[in-house]
């Protein structure tokens, strides 16, 4: 593994197996009483987030928790951020107070590499902008992987915002990297003109593409989208491209239904439909600790003593 | 402006064995030159009390001219000054640059203009031609008082970092100016909404690194546009550091046309590309943006057939803490004047793609003529000012701090560059001398 995660360019098709191992050790922890490994014991952690966004900070806090780190959780509202510190200031500060890895989330892309410059730690990208969001696209890769028993040759199709979206960004990248087949579905002015050059097919309708599918992976599409003239209304969103009633009935019966979350139910994604049996998106939030816990733990170099042999 | 001889004494300098290469005089060959009180005399005249400067594999050519500088005095003096800007400009082999009016205050008043202009005759390092505002405060809006400009000294106009409107300022504009001999109007060709929110070219990588993209049509656009108002006006048009290769060739079917347009390019246009930006390094980040390489090589050719006819540096100084922000909020520009000659010389002309004497003509004579700067820009004969760089074409050299610019967001930083400027004068004063400045 490399020494920071900030892309999944970051890892190789082996580094992500190893990682979903890991995490599959680790998955056991979270359901024992006392969900706690001694693994990082004495090594601190920083969440510094820029960006709102309580359960990405609460997946990794939990995580670095139950491997036993010090957390520490910096979010820039109330704190020196807000007083005009600099991403620089703040990075070096962190720096001399000993963070052993530091997690980033930050709505300017690029901003996990740049602190790299600044700290000796491991810097882990929780998120840049409409750049990546690596760990969402392993903790995802995680869910498939649990459920459909494979990641090569699936038939995932990646439907929303995806100009926008880091999770799709991260998601194609490291689906392609395990040998499976991506389509990316949205109204054309969603979706990157240069998508292909990604290894990646592109759809732009939805139902022609749902009864192929081993994953439908809806993204959260923002109503400021609609503001800025992606689309005509929200309304004609989901018509073209939501996941309704409907819809699922053309998925294949085994087929999976995944989102990263925060819903917009009504918008991408009927009410009914996240609450079906077949959609996994409470499962993704589970696994999102195990997967956390693991890279936290390769990247730190964690050793494992006593009672924490799960690697 | 002429500056006495100090002291009334007549000072006389002898640049010996160089390699004379002067465009204007279609002259390259090695030959003395001598100076007497700041101006070439003829090198047979008595040499008797001349102070030698060896320029045995030197190169002598006219002192370089700037058409796009910024030096963000008055205002932002804490990333550059008149002064720290034009010694930065003797040392990269300058004897004139051309700063915008984006200051603050706009230039867009005879006073601001008359400021910048006392700055540059104090700092005494090279000729300051400064660039008045074509619109009031920068705003696109109404017409800044041209004709006051001029009087004090204005050659060309430019609202540079914004992009006229609409068409009508320009071809109001335009026609104005006519009443003014010699006047340019210089346009940053940008589509307002197009290019808005864009941090750097739009394409495979700004889709990968998740920067929002500018795509290169925002420039052909208002290229296009400018140019079918220049047909309706009869009026002179030079158009700011092209970066795109769709734009080239609307340039050259207005020329072809007849019409009376000039453009520039900067070498880091036409040394770098969008792959560069895959660190996020914010010396990258400048506007327009970088291009692919496949735009970058047209650029290229473009200035060696003329159709692109001059290099300007877009000097843009930033402060260190606001290069080192998120790239999304760091300002664009990398600064220009210390590096241009050599990147010029390293990437075109070594490989064989620039002749050594059209680089000197796009970076001297070409730029003199478009701001009608008669002393500067050769040619190098008896009775001209000496305004004069001597360079070695083979020194290798880093780029790195310090520079003479207050500012260090260069996009050479670290790479290494052939060509050196060992002497500058301007006026016949050794402003830099053995690769210093001398003040």
């Amino acid at each position: 593994m490399n020494k920071h995660l900030l892309s999944i360019h970051d890892v190789s098709a082996e580094d992500v197996v190893r990682v979903l191992d890991t995490a599959e050790s680790f998955r056991e922890v979270g359901t024992r009483v006392i969900k706690k490994v001694p693994a990082l014991r004495g090594r601190t952690v920083v969440n510094l987030f820029y960006e709102n966004s309580t359960r990405t900070r609460i997946s990794f806090e939990l995580a670095a928790k139950r491997l036993s780190a010090d957390v520490i959780n910096f979010t820039t509202s109330g704190s020196s951020v807000s007083k005009g510190e600099s991403l620089k200031d703040t990075a070096l500060t962190l720096q001399a107070m000993g963070a052993d890895a530091i997690v980033i989330r930050h709505s300017s892309s690029g901003s996990p590499l740049t602190l790299t410059k600044w700290v000796k730690g491991s810097v882990l990208n929780a998120g840049d902008g409409t750049h990546e969001h690596p760990t969402q696209a392993l903790l995802d890769l995680y869910t498939m992987r649990e459920r459909l028993g494979r990641l090569e040759e699936l038939r995932v199709a990646i439907i929303g915002d995806v100009l926008h979206s880091r999770v799709a960004r991260s998601l194609s990248f490291a689906l392609v990297k395990m040998g499976a087949e991506v389509t990316l579905v949205g109204p054309p002015t969603l979706i990157p003109p240069d998508a292909p050059a990604w290894g990646v097919q592109v759809s732009y309708d939805i139902e022609s593409v749902l009864p192929k599918l081993d994953v439908c992976y809806m993204l959260r599409v923002q109503r400021e989208r609609q503001r800025q003239q992606y689309f005509p209304s929200v309304r004609e969103y989901a018509r073209l491209f939501g996941l309704t009633r409907t819809r699922v009935s053309m998925l294949p019966d085994d087929a999976l239904i995944m989102h990263p979350g925060p819903m917009n139910r009504g918008v991408e994604i009927d009410s009914d439909v996240a609450d079906l049996p077949n959609s996994v998106i409470e499962d993704q939030v589970t696994n999102g600790i195990a997967v956390r816990m693991a890279l936290l733990y390769l990247l730190l170099g964690g050793t494992r003593t006593d009672d924490g042999e799960a690697a | 402006m002429k500056q006495e001889g100090r002291g009334g004494v007549s000072e006389r300098i002898l640049l010996k064995g160089g390699r004379v290469v002067d465009p204007a005089a279609g002259r390259d060959e090695i030959a003395d030159v001598l100076i007497e009180d700041g101006v070439i005399v003829s090198a047979d005249a008595s040499r008797s009390g001349a102070s030698v400067v060896d320029a045995d594999g030197l190169v002598v050519a006219p002192g370089l001219v700037d058409l796009h500088t910024h030096l963000r005095e008055p205002g932002r003096e804490d990333k550059e000054t008149v002064e720290t800007g034009c010694r930065a400009a003797a040392l990269g082999g300058f004897t004139a640059v051309s700063p915008m009016a984006n200051t603050e205050p706009v230039a867009d008043t005879a006073a601001v203009i008359h400021e910048v202009r006392d700055l540059g005759a104090r700092a005494g390092l090279c000729d300051v031609f400064p660039v008045g505002a074509i619109t009031r405060g920068l705003g696109g809006e109404e017409m800044a008082e041209l004709g006051e400009m001029v009087e004090a000294g204005v050659r060309m106009f430019s609202d540079d970092g914004r992009c006229l409107p609409n068409a009508r300022i320009l071809r109001n504009a335009l026609t104005y100016a006519k009443a003014f001999d010699g006047i340019v109007i210089a346009e940053h060709c940008e589509d307002g909404p197009l290019a808005e929110g864009g941090q750097m070219h739009e394409g495979y990588h700004s889709y990968s690194l998740g920067l929002a993209g500018q795509p290169r049509e925002a420039e052909e656009i208002v290229v296009a546009r400018d140019l079918a108002v220049v047909r309706l006006t009869g009026g002179r048009l030079h158009l700011c550091h092209l970066s795109s290769a769709g734009s080239i060739e609307i340039v050259r079917r207005a020329k072809a046309e007849g019409l009376r347009v000039t453009a520039e390019v900067t070498p880091h246009h036409v040394v770098f590309s969008d792959e560069d930006l895959g660190t996020y390094d914010t010396n990258f980040k400048v506007n327009p943006p970088l291009r692919t390489p496949e735009d970058r090589d047209a650029l290229r050719l473009a200035l060696a057939d003329g159709t692109i006819d001059a290099v300007a540096t877009d000097h843009a100084p930033h402060a260190v803490e606001d290069k080192e922000a998120e790239f999304d909020q760091s300002p664009p520009g990398t600064i220009g004047l210390e590096t241009a000659l050599a990147a010029v010389l390293t990437h075109l002309v070594e490989p064989g793609l620039l002749p050594l004497a059209r680089a000197i003509e796009a970076m001297s004579t070409v730029p003199a003529r478009i701001l009608g700067a008669a002393e500067h820009g050769g040619p190098i004969e008896p009775g001209r000012p000496a305004n004069l760089v001597a360079f070695d074409p083979g020194a290798a050299w880093v780029v790195e701090p310090p520079f003479a610019s207050k500012s260090r967001n260069s996009a050479f930083l670290g790479t290494t560059l052939r060509g050196r400027v060992i002497h500058t004068l301007y006026r016949g004063d050794l402003v830099v001398a053995d690769g210093k400045a001398q003040r």
